[in-house]
């Protein structure tokens, strides 16, 4: 594509916690639909967000089982927007950092996310187009 | 290439007691120790870094202590020491009861009004 971008998003919140989340998401899915090469840092609360023991579940106040309810985890998204990118022709690098992840016990994550610190977010904010923080508030 | 960076912290001791220092201050030290170009301007709650004479030692819980508590003047002024320039906003600082004298040394107070301008010197804008 002959407008291709690189864009870099660094994510904050942990997951289930903020619309934040979400709306990140949707950006980075549309960046992905259109082929851009998407760079995403996750800091602390955000590492859980590929933790790959995330488990769906039931859940009775809607009267579903566990296939019915189809509850979504975060680590399904991720490794749903990087198939996205790949088909669309770009990329998604997602990495997060590395002493987060040790406090919190969240090292297991889903295949194709990397360990870093504040650097790696900083190069990829160097490379990039633009620029997004996306930070907790409050 | 190496952009220059304006981190805007707003949001302030947020899980201090349980990572030592400010989450930002930290990143802020890490990316100035790889190489970036950073600044940091304090506005809001988070003027209140600035504030000698902090000191949040003594908590426990049962029989566990926190035994090293966060230092942030102490941060701010060793990030200040790395040239770091850390501005603060004049009227939060003003609106929070506080005078100069109360802050540590090396702050750039800066009115609100010229943050737009302060902004237009940077590549990238970083809002925590």
């Amino acid at each position: 594509m002959a407008d291709k971008k690189t864009l870099a998003f660094l994510l904050m919140d942990a997951p289930y916690e903020s619309a934040r989340t979400t709306t990140a998401f949707r950006l980075i899915d549309a960046a992905a639909r259109r082929g851009h090469d998407v760079s995403v840092f996750c800091y602390e609360g955000a590492v859980a967000l590929s933790f790959a023991k995330q488990a769906p579940h039931a859940n009775t106040v809607h009267g579903r089982d566990v296939a019915q309810e189809d509850h979504p985890n975060p680590k399904d998204w991720i490794i749903a927007l990087t198939a996205q990118a790949e088909k669309s022709g770009g990329t998604l690098t997602w990495t997060n950092c590395g002493l987060c992840v040790d406090e919190r016990g969240v090292g297991e994550a889903v295949a194709g996310v990397g360990r870093g610190s504040p650097v790696d977010f900083w190069k990829m904010a160097e490379a990039a187009d633009n620029t997004l923080v996306i930070p907790t508030r409050g | 290439m190496n952009k220059k960076i304006l981190q805007v912290v707003e949001s302030a001791y947020r899980a201090t007691i349980e990572e030592q220092d400010d989450t930002v201050m930290w990143f802020t030290h890490a990316i100035r120790g790889g190489g970036a170009q950073t600044a940091v301007l304090l506005r809001g709650h988070a003027v209140n870094y600035g504030v000698k004479g902090q000191d949040a030692s003594g908590i426990a819980f049962g029989d566990k202590k926190q035994t090293q508590p966060p230092d942030l003047p102490g941060d701010l002024t060793r990030l200040i020491a790395k040239g770091v320039e850390v501005y603060v906003v004049e009227e939060d600082v003003e609106a929070r009861g506080l005078v100069p004298t109360d802050l540590i040394g090396g702050l750039i107070p800066i009115k609100k009004s010229v943050v737009p301008g302060l902004m237009a010197r940077f590549s990238l804008i970083w809002q925590w």
